[in-house]
């Protein structure tokens, strides 16, 4: 009894110690993902801080393709020859479609730098995932499920988020048809399909996207945004397309209070 | 016999089902086994080995004490085993399958052979026993362009391979690395860990050697053999030549984690072998002071350690293809063989993205109401629900390469890049012309960003 209670007393120091240094010497993560656009770097502090998990959800599951194609871009439009570990298991092919490289190409990014590794169930996918972001020089690391992701729980979200940041690597989670959980990302975003800015003859233009920031760790959540890709300029600006006709979109207020599932997951 | 007179004469009679591919399974792994004798060892299907011993056979005891120790361990696996030795393959062969009298040498036991030794067609050997040439010996002393003028080139061809005037190579099942170093234990050791400690020294040997020759490895394998007669290898692969011991350990750690069926020490390995079949020339490496190198390093490991634990065909990288067939126009390969990159179709300046994001195949079935047959999709039901196609662009017409098949590879297709009233942008095709076809369905190929 008292053997247990003295070890039990010595494993909280040091869990505590852990806790106070954060775990072995790490080299700080710096810098941030930006998106281009002045106005939403600004608004969450620079942009999407490398070292952290950041969550995209599809709003709809048919919203997967422009919550992959937002956090590919982002991760491709920084300079270099850094890599972009993508992974995802076996059967997303079937669901969301391969990813393809010459659409990839066609919107500005540089597809060589794409590492696709495709595992055959997601335990092994958190398995990966671990390695990879442990794994420093990549430019980011797309983790991309479907649906409910029971494996990734908080202690695991943890464990992710402790690789990131001892790595100086940035992880971007795509949940496709799943509905936002708590979680330990710094900022977790709701992305869909926006109506493009209409070319010549009525057709459909440049990728647009509509943002919403469900919940920011170091600020406050709600803002939205609807951004289209420039792909000469590599980076992502205002999108002045006419709103869509159904389900008409009313100007929301910037700030907002964090609504429904983003307090609910807070 | 038929089965029905056996089972009527032995009511308990077992019978099993001829299986000849789990028969050739096994013999592969024999043949494996075997080679803790030699490296060239070579299948005789259905049921032979042929093993070339010259210059390995004094490693244990001459031909005697090899014999001895393969007969004791394939009689422990319940294999009966008929034996020859012969100046070359063929004659060892055709000594162990046909040789009935004792004869006091090994070219007086060949000649010796009947003539079915040969091999030759029922018909062909009939004939030979009937002109009263029984023994290769008989047929030797014939003039070899008779037999080859009566029986054919076969004929002739086969009896100067077993008389050994005429080469028989072997094609061996592995063929001999490099670069291998091995360890025999005297006492055969029961731990994968242990094992796995031998290993990490029969690595340290092997690399040393790759140093001296200003090479690395590209390919390990470790072959477990066990004191059974049975072996087990056990695969590595790197993208880049190295001769980094702890990378290549960690592989091997890795690989055997993720192994279905966990290597297993019977009874003990009683020799280890670590061989590299793959080499490339490395050079001393010197690191650059900025780091880049290390990292380019550590990114190179972890697609070994991902390759090694997913298998090659899951970690890829994406390559151009030089076709407008759009599913063939990318090529997923095995990123650790480092392919070379081809150049990407850029996009125009002001352009919006003319292939999707997402690429569908086989393209998805949809169906499509048009406001005229040959035009623009009006609406198209996907995935059970109905999109109303707000903006279309359209066609680009993508005909078959008719220049690569006889049967000009199929039929055109009509891709319109639409955007829904949702916003959300998709890549459809009408697969054929209505002149091609009458009725032509459609299809949706890709999701756009």
């Amino acid at each position: 009894m008292h053997e247990s209670s003295q070890s039990l007393a010595g494993l909280r120091q040091h869990i505590a110690r852990l806790a106070a240094d954060g775990g072995q010497a790490s080299h700080p993560a710096e810098g941030w993902l930006a998106s281009g656009h002045a106005g939403f770097d600004a608004a969450v502090g620079g942009g999407l801080a490398i070292g952290k998990t950041h969550e995209f959800y599809a709003a709809d599951a048919l919203d997967g393709t422009s919550a992959a194609a937002f956090a590919a871009l982002l991760a491709l439009r920084t300079p270099g020859q850094a890599p972009l570990i993508w992974l995802r298991t076996a059967d997303a092919a079937g669901r969301a479609g391969h990813i393809y490289a010459p659409g990839i190409a066609e919107l500005g990014g540089d597809p060589d730098r794409l590492l696709l590794v495709e595992t055959p169930d997601p335990k092994l996918l958190l398995a990966c995932a671990n390695d990879a972001i442990r794994c420093a020089g990549s430019a980011a690391v797309i983790v991309e499920s479907w649906g409910k992701f029971p494996l990734l729980d908080l202690t695991a979200g943890r464990r992710l988020a402790l690789g990131a940041r001892d790595a100086g690597t940035i992880l971007l989670m795509l949940r496709l048809n799943a509905v936002p959980a708590p979680s330990v990302a710094e900022t977790r975003w709701s992305v869909a399909a926006a109506a493009s800015r209409p070319l010549e003859a009525n057709a459909p233009g440049a990728p647009a996207f509509d943002l919403e920031l469900l919940r920011w760790r170091a600020g406050p959540a709600g803002g939205r945004w609807r951004l289209d890709w420039k792909h000469d300029e590599q980076r992502f600006g205002q999108n002045r397309g006419e709103p869509a006709l159904s389900g008409a979109l009313l100007p929301v207020p910037a700030r907002r209070a964090a609504l429904s599932h983003g307090a609910a997951a807070a | 016999m038929p089965l029905a007179d056996a089972r009527a004469q032995l009511p308990k009679l077992i019978t099993v089902q001829h299986d000849p591919v789990a028969d050739h399974a096994w013999l592969d792994r024999l043949a494996l086994g075997c080679n803790r004798y030699t490296p060239l060892v070579a299948l005789d299907a259905p049921d032979g080995l042929i093993l070339d011993i010259a210059g390995a056979e004094h490693l244990v005891g001459g031909e005697a004490g090899l014999i001895a120790d393969a007969e004791l361990r394939l009689s422990r696996l319940g294999m009966t085993v008929r034996h020859a030795f012969g100046p070359t393959a063929d004659a060892a062969r055709a000594l162990a399958r046909y040789q009935t009298r004792p004869a006091p040498d090994e070219a007086g036991a060949v000649r010796r052979l009947p003539v079915l030794a040969l091999e030759l067609e029922p018909e062909a050997t009939t004939a030979l026993v009937r002109a009263g040439l029984k023994t290769i010996g008989d047929l030797a002393s014939r003039p070899m362009a008779n037999i080859a003028a009566r029986f054919g080139a076969g004929a002739a061809m086969a009896l100067r391979r077993i008389l050994g005037d005429a080469p028989s190579p072997l094609d061996p099942r592995i063929a001999p690395p490099p670069v291998a170093a091995e360890r025999r234990f005297a006492e055969p050791i029961g731990s994968t860990a242990h094992a796995t400690r031998v290993l990490a020294e029969l690595a340290e040997e092997a690399i040393a050697d790759l140093a001296e020759r200003g090479k690395g490895g590209r390919h390990f394998r470790a072959t477990f053999f066990r004191s059974d007669g049975l072996a087990r290898s056990i695969d590595v692969e790197t993208g880049h030549a190295t001769r980094d011991t702890g990378l290549v350990m960690r592989l091997f750690a890795e690989r055997m984690d993720g192994l279905a069926d966990p290597l297993d020490p019977g009874f003990g390995f009683d020799m280890i072998r670590l061989a590299v079949p793959r080499l490339d020339a490395l050079g001393a490496t010197q690191l650059k002071l900025e780091g880049g190198e290390v990292r380019e390093a550590a990114m190179d490991e972890l697609v070994d350690r991902m390759t090694t634990r997913l298998g090659r065909r899951r970690v890829k990288k994406l390559m151009a293809e030089d076709t407008h067939i759009p599913e063939q126009a990318q090529l997923a390969l095995p990123a650790i063989d480092a392919p070379a990159p081809l150049p990407w179709q850029t996009p125009d300046p002001g352009e919006p993205p003319m292939r999707p994001f997402h690429l569908f195949d086989p393209p998805q079935p949809i169906e499509v109401i048009a406001e005229v047959p040959d035009g623009p999709p009006h609406q198209f039901r996907w995935r059970r629900a109905t999109h109303a196609v707000r903006r279309y662009e359209g066609p680009e017409r993508i005909a078959a390469e008719w220049w690569r098949r006889r049967d000009n590879g199929g039929l055109t297709r009509d891709y319109y890049r639409v955007e829904d009233v949702q916003g959300r942008r998709y890549w459809l095709f009408r697969h054929g012309l209505y002149d091609e076809k009458p009725d032509p369905r459609w299809y949706i190929h890709g999701v756009f960003a």
